[in-house]
């Protein structure tokens, strides 16, 4: 392979030409501010409101329930934060699970630091929240659930349908993170009786730092950020316009087709998986096998570490990700691993692979040439590899 | 964000392996933590002779663990224990912050090594002296 293989589209993706041609004037030529009365603001709230309609659009919202932010995380702490302080003389009681992303998590743990109450819920061997757990777990006080739709880590994908009935059934507001989800498994927000729902652009072929939060009319929303009117008063800051546009036109494209484009890269992902499976032994499959976004999979091999993994990856051209301890900045491996079930050891050599429209299947195959030598290499210099050979391989 | 040298030692390390009849073993870390260094060493007339190593771990602890073999090959037992966390980082053109505590387990281990064999040393010393003075 003469190119570098990317296989880490859960992180980030390139932006499209054809949204990032959509954007380029807003930068030189179309630079009005869309508060303006004038000409310029005039023409520049034009696409503010054009992509605010797309945006809405994808999700079966009304453009009025868009509120763009400068990513996924503001979106989650807006959401998060914003409806709790919104809510406090309703309650103070929350109801997350234990495998959000960082973004929910950490903004939960602010709440709690702040007089909040947090139920975090355990979620079984593939990473699934069981919809009664919801369901017992609200009390009198509860007043906000927030469950991501597809977990960033190892993709599977939550019963957010059943968990929004319970929601709208128990009177609670139900904020789901559908950053991984959107652009591969269809949001109805009224559908299924979302409340809030967190999107960015950037996994989807949109520009990085900025996403968008859907609120639903009517829900009480506190500002986390204090300026001006912009957003319907629900976010201050002159909008980013070129990004926004680019969100608009990477949405409007990710939710066209996505059956389509889902059949090819569950095609490739299963071979992926198969291909590793059968030809690497002490190693797992982590997440569902079949309720899991289309273009994730997520390994973990006995006996090694992911960062060497990663980097032994990269001399031969392929860009992954770990959930290794040495690649989260902290001493502990990915909270979603432990999460699971599985014991520090094994969770420190995980490997998530993600794909993207653009790999192809010979692709595929140079992965399952080198990375079993890439394994194995690791594996005999590793003093854990022979004292358990033979030994039970952990599931 | 790794030196040259950090990826030479990494996919290229140098002693890796075990001594069946080492005269020190070190073994520091632990699973959880997500490294684990074992080193084999070899001496004759209070030098170290050969010296092998395996490590779980990332690719800083891999490095690390292979330079601190280099470094102590064919040194004295005195010289050996000179080594440092600080001269195993600078000996592979520096490491980035946080993967210092990696240099910290590679002068464990080979300090836990040394530990080993003057253990096993002293004993054997201590029962052939028993024996001469019986005999």
């Amino acid at each position: 392979m003469d190119r570098i293989i990317y296989l880490d589209h859960a992180a980030t993706t390139y932006t499209k030409p054809e949204v990032l041609k959509e954007m380029l004037p807003y930068f030189t030529e179309i630079y009005g501010n869309p508060s303006s009365v004038h000409s310029y603001g005039r023409e520049t709230r034009k696409a503010l409101d054009l992509a605010r309609e797309r945006t809405a659009k994808a999700l079966n919202a009304d453009p009025a329930e868009i509120i763009f932010t400068s990513g996924g995380t503001e979106a989650d702490n807006l959401a998060i934060i914003g409806t709790a302080t919104a809510n406090k003389k309703k309650g103070n009681h929350i109801i997350t699970s234990s495998i959000e992303h960082p973004a929910a998590l950490h903004s939960c743990q602010y709440l709690e630091k702040n007089g909040f109450q947090v139920t975090y819920l355990p979620v079984d061997e593939y990473g699934l929240i069981d919809p009664q757990d919801v369901k017992e777990a609200i009390k009198e006080n509860t007043i906000l659930i927030s469950i991501m739709t597809a977990n960033n880590e190892i993709g599977t994908i939550q019963p957010v349908r059943e968990i929004g009935a319970i929601a709208k059934e128990k009177g609670v507001l139900f904020h789901t993170d559908a950053v991984q989800a959107v652009g591969s498994i269809p949001n109805d927000v009224r559908d299924m009786n979302i409340d809030l729902l967190t999107l960015s652009a950037h996994k989807s072929h949109g520009p990085k730092g900025v996403g968008a939060l859907y609120a639903r009319k009517g829900v009480r929303l506190n500002h986390i950020s204090h300026g001006g009117a912009q957003e319907r008063n629900r976010r201050a800051g002159t909008e980013n316009l070129p990004a926004i546009v680019g969100l608009g036109k990477a949405i409007e494209l990710a939710t066209q087709d996505i059956e389509a484009r889902n059949e090819k890269l569950r095609a490739l992902r299963d071979r992926l998986i198969s291909g590793i499976l059968s030809s690497v032994e002490y190693t797992r499959l982590n997440g569902h096998p079949t309720k899991r976004l289309a273009g994730n999979s997520n390994f973990s091999f006995e006996f090694i570490e992911g960062e060497a993994l990663l980097l032994s990856l990269d001399m031969k051209g392929i860009a992954a990700s770990s959930g290794s301890a040495c690649t989260s900045g902290t001493l502990d491996p990915s909270h979603v691993l432990l999460a699971i079930g599985l014991p520090h050891e094994i969770a420190h050599g995980s490997l998530r692979l993600t794909l993207g429209d653009e790999n192809t299947e010979e692709e595929i195959d140079y992965v399952l040439e080198v990375l079993p030598q890439i394994v194995q290499r690791l594996r005999e210099m590793s003093p854990l590899f022979n004292q358990d050979k033979g030994g039970k391989i952990y599931v | 964000m790794y030196s040259e040298k950090v990826m030479d030692h990494f996919m290229n390390p140098r002693n890796v392996g075990e001594i069946k009849d080492a005269d020190g073993i070190g073994e520091v870390g632990n699973a959880r933590c997500g490294d684990i260094m074992k080193v084999y060493i070899k001496v004759e007339n209070d030098i170290i002779t050969d010296v092998k190593f395996k490590t779980f771990g990332c690719g800083a602890a891999i490095a690390t663990s292979s330079i601190s073999t280099e470094l102590i090959k064919g040194k004295s037992i005195d010289e050996a224990l000179k080594i440092t966390n600080k001269s195993v980082a600078e000996a592979l053109d520096g490491l980035p912050p946080v993967k210092m505590h990696c240099s910290m387990l590679a002068e464990d281990c080979i300090k836990a090594a040394i530990e080993d064999y003057r253990k096993k040393h002293l004993k054997t010393e201590v029962n052939t002296s028993a024996k001469e003075s019986v005999e």
